[in-house]
């Protein structure tokens, strides 16, 4: 039981892989084999490449605001790794790798980030729900699913991720109290990367973890190294089969590092120096894994160079399909509000788009 | 054929339908062994167990968001606020996410659910327990909000938000949730959420009113109709969509008309029916329409709640001003 050993009051935090990639063996579960691991690192290389990409996008003025997930691969990996199809996975808006992981395509993200509501069209048979930017409010959606389940006497179980702002919001803990009160198949889990656009952690909360705010709603809070890919993973597998299992909610606190802006809008040399970036790099998340697989001689530089490249296409492609899929229908600004289109909105419609032809015949569009 | 008040029509219409519909949960605020604190749910616990009439902490944010988590997962949720008062930390999920998932997903997901919540002053409440903000709601796309006024309409609107694909929002008047007794059949039938119903007709002024002022601009009809007014009452049934079109039809004929409602005056729906009528009967019009409303005031505790309140000698004045106009 590692919540029992590893007690965020007794300022006991899980780590296990080293930033020089250095591990206990006896740690690694037996589903975890090389090959396994392997997969997840990967998954850590394309998110990061999708995550660059995003970003060049943006300045090239083909993407809108993004939020980046730079630095926080394991933290997003490392958890949605354990979830099956029939579970379900509540993002903010910086699990991008998690939401990966779990099926939704990178065009889709992309699209949404391009301004495009079928971004958050998924496939029926992807469990995913659309990104959330009201911070914390998807907190309580998550609890409904994983209590549906509950009450239905199915089996899924709901990975709820919110950030260290989220932890202040009224949403986070009146879904907590829901969540122990009916003993809920759920998993809060934090990505605490410091910041909540500028303001660190330690405005955010007196307490001296993030993870012990579970124990005052009755279920177990850890805290692990979120920028270490097998401590969320181990984390997060007792926390899946936990909720599995019929025995409650948890809450993971991931300490990870933020290394990018909040979003393409932000300036974070305002509020963070150079030297403090620098410090964390050493940390970073990906290369730690990289170490650790070098050293069992299962990556090597030109492995990576591939993979790399590999991803970067697979990105730009990507890019590519959401610029196609891209919609410019007005009529969808009317036709999605409810299930069937009622007079109001037809009429309102209809006047848009005699608005929009006669705007179309004026010689230059104007007035 | 049962002669039913609201409280024991909703109640009813409840019952049967968690009868035909298996998905349908109810969850609140003293909900389940209490029955509500109006009873509206009474004894639907101990019909429908537990696990279909789920009593939850006292949040209302968390009863709106996890029915959102619910619904998305497989329910028919139906969460009571325990009063209108009390809706304002669900508002953010109501407007941030419960009106907008259908859009937002291009249909992939939707948000099937009802919120009801007594709502209105009249009943001597505590503070808090008496505003009507129905405004508030009906400026929020995505959602549909119903009104009843009497006991018939509660049932069959309740069906029909309990079958409707989207989110409904369900306001009771609690003044008259035992004022009126009349007539309600066992078994389904429904009242189509975006249909007004004249419920008293006439030809000299249209007077539309919802929730409880229905009774109150009703008796204000009676009284005028001694002198030989002639008024039409149109109980809007649903603020939103709104049946603008029975109005308008009514306004063409009268030519005259006041809106009443309880809600404060600035910005209230009094101004948005005005304005339809004004775009689509305006050459109709033989006088300016009248609001009789809530003053632009806090809703003052229950010693002076009655001066707040309209009442059929205000809205008489009223209809008597546009008549002589």
């Amino acid at each position: 039981m590692l919540w029992a050993e590893y007690d965020p009051l007794a300022n006991r935090r899980l780590a296990i892989l080293s930033p020089e990639g250095q591990m206990d063996e006896g740690w690694r579960p037996s589903e975890l084999d090389d090959e396994a691991l392997l997969h997840l690192y990967d998954r850590m290389v394309a998110l990061r490449q999708a995550d660059l990409l995003a970003l060049n996008l943006q300045r090239a003025g083909r993407m809108g605001t993004y939020a980046p997930t730079l630095g926080q691969e394991a933290a997003n990996i490392g958890s949605a790794a354990l979830l099956q199809a029939e579970d379900w996975l509540v993002p903010s808006f910086r699990e991008t790798g998690a939401m990966l992981l779990k099926g939704v395509s990178l065009k889709l993200i992309y699209l949404y980030w391009m301004g495009c509501e079928w971004g958050s069209h998924f496939p029926e048979e992807v469990r995913v729900l659309p990104i959330c930017a009201p911070v914390s409010t998807q907190t309580l959606h998550g609890v409904g699913l994983s209590w549906a389940a509950q009450l239905k006497g199915e089996n899924w179980v709901t990975l709820i991720y919110l950030g260290d702002g989220g932890t202040s919001k009224g949403d986070f803990h009146e879904a907590m109290n829901f969540a122990g009160t009916f003993q809920t198949p759920t998993v809060f889990f934090i990505q605490n990367n410091q910041f909540a656009i500028s303001v660190p952690r330690t405005r955010q909360t007196a307490s001296a973890t993030l993870a012990q705010k579970a124990i005052a709603y009755g279920f177990p809070g850890i805290q692990v190294d979120g920028n270490d890919l097998m401590a969320v993973y181990l984390a997060t597998r007792e926390a899946v089969a936990r909720a599995r299992a019929g025995q409650g909610p948890c809450l993971i606190e991931a300490q990870t590092y933020r290394m990018g802006p909040h979003t393409t809008a932000d300036d974070p040399t305002r509020y963070r120096s150079e030297a403090e970036l620098k410090t964390q790099e050493r940390f970073d998340p990906l290369l730690r894994v990289r170490l650790y697989l070098e050293n069992r001689g299962l990556v090597n530089p030109e492995t990576e160079a591939t993979r790399e490249a590999q991803h970067l296409k697979w990105a730009q492609e990507q890019a590519r399909e959401a610029e196609a899929a891209i919609s410019y229908n007005p009529d969808e600004i009317f036709d999605y509000h409810f299930a069937e289109l009622p007079p109001y909105l037809a009429e309102q419609k209809a006047y848009c788009q005699r608005f929009l032809a006669a705007k179309g015949e004026s010689a230059h569009g104007q007035a | 054929m049962a002669k039913l008040n609201m409280v024991e029509a909703l109640n009813l219409a409840l019952a049967e339908e968690m009868a035909r519909d298996p998905q349908i949960i109810l969850l609140g605020e003293d909900v389940g062994q209490l029955g509500g604190v109006f009873r509206v749910s009474d004894g639907l616990q101990a019909q429908f167990g537990p696990k279909r009439v789920i009593d939850t902490p006292l949040a209302e944010a968390a009863i709106v968001g996890t029915s959102l988590g619910l619904a998305v997962g497989g329910f028919k949720p139906v969460a009571e606020l325990q009063f209108m008062g009390f809706l304002y930390p669900a508002l953010d999920q109501i407007i941030s996410h419960i009106s907008r998932y259908r859009n937002r997903t291009r249909g992939r997901y939707s948000v099937p659910l009802v919120i009801r919540m007594p709502y209105g002053g009249g009943i001597h409440a505590p503070e808090h327990h008496s505003e009507s903000t129905e405004a508030l709601l009906a400026h929020i796309p995505g959602i549909k909000v119903a009104i009843p006024a009497t006991p018939y309409d509660a049932k069959g609107l309740l069906i029909s938000a309990l079958r409707d694909p989207d989110p409904v929002i369900f306001l009771e008047p609690k003044r008259i949730y035992r004022a009126i007794r009349e007539e309600v059949p066992a078994g389904e039938f429904t009242v189509p959420l975006g249909q007004a119903q004249i419920v008293r007709p006439g030809d000299q002024v249209t007077a539309v009113a919802w929730g409880s002022m229905v009774r109150e601009t009703l008796r204000a009809a009676e009284a005028v109709a001694e002198e030989g007014v002639s008024v039409e009452v149109i109980d809007l049934r649903t603020i939103s969509p709104m049946d603008d079109a029975t109005v308008v039809a009514s306004i063409q004929k009268t030519g005259r008309g006041v809106v009443v409602h309880e809600a404060c005056r600035t910005a209230g729906l009094g101004a948005e029916i005005i304005a339809r009528v004004n775009e689509k009967a305006f050459l109709s019009l033989a006088a300016p329409i009248e609001r009789v409303t809530g003053f632009d005031t806090i809703f003052p505790l229950l010693k002076l709640e009655e001066h707040y309140l309209p009442d059929a000698f205000r809205i008489s004045r009223a209809i008597r001003k546009v008549v002589n106009f």
